[in-house]
């Protein structure tokens, strides 16, 4: 039997921290099991050998913010087989995306100088809502694990299994008394979809909303036991407008708080 | 006569979107632009109004590879805003929490982004197929690092753990022994290994009168705090540093360029603070500093790949030191009293100082943010590196001339992403 060919993969980037292909490198114990399964094809921050498409596997990161990225993602779908956006950025236009809130002229004009040397798009969106994506792995950064199962389960010809569940789920098979109940501290884990191993309410905090919302969040509840809690509806609003702020059940609750 | 370019539209290996520009006419160099279309995502705009609480998550963002540097330059910033000082065991836990990003972040670029370069392969993947031991222990090194954030900081990527006043948990005195100790002490043998590796390596001939710029403190090489210095005058605190460093905005790039006032470019990152700092390395880094023949000062910008081992040594070495000295800090946090004001604050990123300012309302809301990153510091000196490291090897074939070119600029283990809150390489013959 001929030896079969392996996989491309390509690590794609828009407006991102590039923490989120970093997970990938910071898989040490996995890595180089990863490359011998894998052929990694394109991944400009790995290497500088760049193998023609199209690709296999595509992992996208970052959001769209410019018209040149808003071409560029039709490219990099045509060229893949498989599109797979990881972390907030991609998967909700990521902190990023508290401009479209705002008029982002003033935001150009408060950071840079001279603004007219710089082009933007008035919203930071998520790669989903230009082109067709396969599978999006959520977080701020990504779990690393879940990147493994996904590049994994690519290559068995099955479907990821990550969790769709919130982070209360975790806090409770960690072991981790809730700080909202038990402290009073705001916590967004009940509309919070889990994946980060409930990490903030273990060292005593609430969750911020890293991975973005769970399934089917009601919001709106919780927004109402944060005002219990006494929270200021600009603490709410912000609350809700974080990482994962464009996400659509957060972008609702915090305009209902918005004065 | 003859011109010519040299273009590298996309470059690889350094986090985030750049490209590089040279122009030549004949043997002269006319123009050279380091040029970061990396998309702004402008950070200090939306942080006005949030919450002083909120912004050590949000500036962590701005980088996944050295998010604990923006998070201590933000926290050290507002708590200079509140007249807030730490109790000791606090400021201790945040140094090793510093060791653990400058471990991670400088394996990540000496083994695995820079080093290849040096060897004539393309990613330390293909490197890996010569050389396994250096790529396999250098992920365990790594490791070591991401062992420290995680613990200290609650995860490797965007810590959780870090507030103005402290952290939100603090670890026990057994966490820090059973969980790190025997994996440091093997990361420090493997450092050495490496320091020794790294200086090995065929390194080109080439050395300029950098200014360079670094934190000082009277009793430690520079992590959280001290004063700004130069080795060509500057002593300042970083309090003045509006008064001493001005921003300069160019159309090919969308980082913003820092300049001495009055003087141009200057040079931060591991062969400032090397240079400036030698006399607060541990004996252990200077008996190998001794034995690989490297000397206090260092000019040549390939050899920070050797600093940044050397420094990955330090961390090593001091997060041991702080492991053993641990007591367990009474509280986690101390009290904050937000009262209107204005706040610095200046750290030793991985790749160079990191000035955060805020203005912060009477209700703790920020008023305003400006957040200068070591690249944009470091842009203007690559670009001057650039030119007159072409203007020595016209004779060089082009596609070795541009993956040299490529290497100065990974020299300085850029991180745009940082710095547009990246890189492609052109270089034209006219």
């Amino acid at each position: 039997m001929a030896a079969k060919r392996k996989p491309k993969l390509a690590v794609w980037k828009f407006a991102s921290c590039d923490g989120c292909q970093l997970s990938l490198l910071d898989c040490e114990d996995e890595l180089l099991a990863v490359t011998d399964a894998i052929e990694i094809a394109n991944f400009p921050e790995a290497s500088r050998a760049i193998i023609k498409g199209p690709y296999d596997l595509s992992l996208v990161e970052g959001s769209i913010t410019t018209s040149h990225d808003a071409e560029r993602i039709h490219q990099v779908r045509r060229m893949s087989k498989y599109l797979v956006t990881i972390g907030a950025c991609a998967t909700s236009g990521g902190i990023q995306a508290l401009r479209n809130f705002q008029d982002v002229k003033q935001f150009v004009a408060y950071v840079y100088p001279n603004p007219d040397y710089i082009s933007t798009l008035s919203k930071s969106t998520p790669i989903a809502d230009h082109v067709f994506v396969d599978y999006e792995l959520r977080g701020c950064p990504i779990n690393k694990y879940h990147l493994v199962e996904v590049i994994n389960a690519f290559l068995n010809g099955r479907r990821p299994n990550t969790p769709q569940h919130s982070v209360c789920v975790e806090c409770k098979w960690r072991g981790t008394v809730c700080v909202m109940v038990a402290q009073g501290i705001p916590c967004m884990g009940p509309v919070t979809q889990a994946g980060c191993g409930a990490i903030c309410p273990a060292y005593q905090r609430g969750c911020y909303s890293c991975f973005g919302p769970a399934e089917s969040p009601n919001a709106a509840s919780l927004a109402h036991w944060f005002q219990h809690l006494g929270m200021s509806e600009t603490q709410i609003m912000h609350a809700f407008r974080g990482i994962n702020a464009y996400a659509e059940s957060f972008r609702r609750e915090s305009e209902a708080h918005e004065n | 006569m003859k011109t010519s370019t040299i273009k590298v539209p996309y470059l690889a290996r350094v986090e985030g979107e750049g490209g590089l520009y040279i122009k030549l006419k004949g043997n002269e160099v006319t123009d050279v632009q380091l040029r970061i279309f990396e998309p702004p995502r402008f950070f200090e705009a939306f942080l006005l109004g949030r919450n002083y609480s909120e912004v050590p998550d949000i500036t962590a963002r701005i980088c996944g590879i050295c998010p604990v540097a923006y998070q201590m330059s933000s926290v050290h910033a507002l708590e200079d805003a509140f007249g807030l000082t730490l109790d000791t065991p606090l400021r201790a836990l945040r140094r090793l929490l510093y060791c653990g990003e400058w471990i991670e972040s400088h394996v990540l670029h000496f083994a695995m982004l820079h080093a290849p370069d040096f060897l004539g392969y393309e990613d330390a993947m293909q490197m890996a197929k010569d050389h396994p031991e250096i790529v396999t222990s250098a992920l365990k090194l790594k490791k070591a690092g991401n062992a420290i954030v995680t613990l200290v900081g609650g995860r490797e990527i965007h810590p959780i753990n870090i507030r103005v006043g402290g952290f939100y948990r603090v670890p026990t005195r057994r966490e820090l022994h059973n969980k790190l100790k025997e994996q440091l002490e093997v990361a420090r043998e493997i450092a050495i290994v490496a320091a020794r590796w790294t200086a090995s390596l065929p390194c080109p001939d080439f050395e300029r009168d950098y200014e360079y710029v670094a934190l000082s403190h009277p009793d430690e090489y520079p992590y959280n705090e001290g004063r700004l210095i130069s080795n060509k005058g500057l002593d300042i605190a970083v309090q003045e540093y509006p008064n001493f460093f001005t921003e300069e905005h160019v159309a090919h790039s969308t980082s913003l360029h820092s300049v001495i006032k009055s003087r141009g470019a200057y040079h931060v990152g591991p062969l400032a603070r090397y240079t400036l700092n030698y006399a607060k390395l541990t004996p252990l880094v200077k008996e190998v500093v001794h034995e690989i023949g490297m000397g206090p000062t260092c000019y040549n910008p390939f050899k920070s790949i050797v600093v940044r081992a050397l420094e990955t040594l330090y961390a090593c070495d001091e997060a041991l030191r702080i492991i053993a000295e641990y007591q367990m800090p009474e509280r986690p946090a101390v009290p904050v009293e937000v009262r209107a004001g204005t706040g610095h604050g200046c750290s030793e990123a991985p790749r160079g100082i990191l000035y955060h300012r805020y203005r912060v309302g009477e209700a703790g809301e920020i008023l305003d943010a400006r957040i200068i990153p070591p690249t944009s510091q470091n842009q203007k000196t690559i670009e001057q590196d650039l030119w007159q490291f072409v203007s020595s090897r016209m004779n060089l074939p082009e596609d070795k001339l541009t993956w040299q070119c490529e290497q100065v600029i990974r020299n300085y283990d850029p991180c745009i992403s940082c710095s547009t809150h990246y890189l492609k390489l052109s270089i034209e013959q006219e």
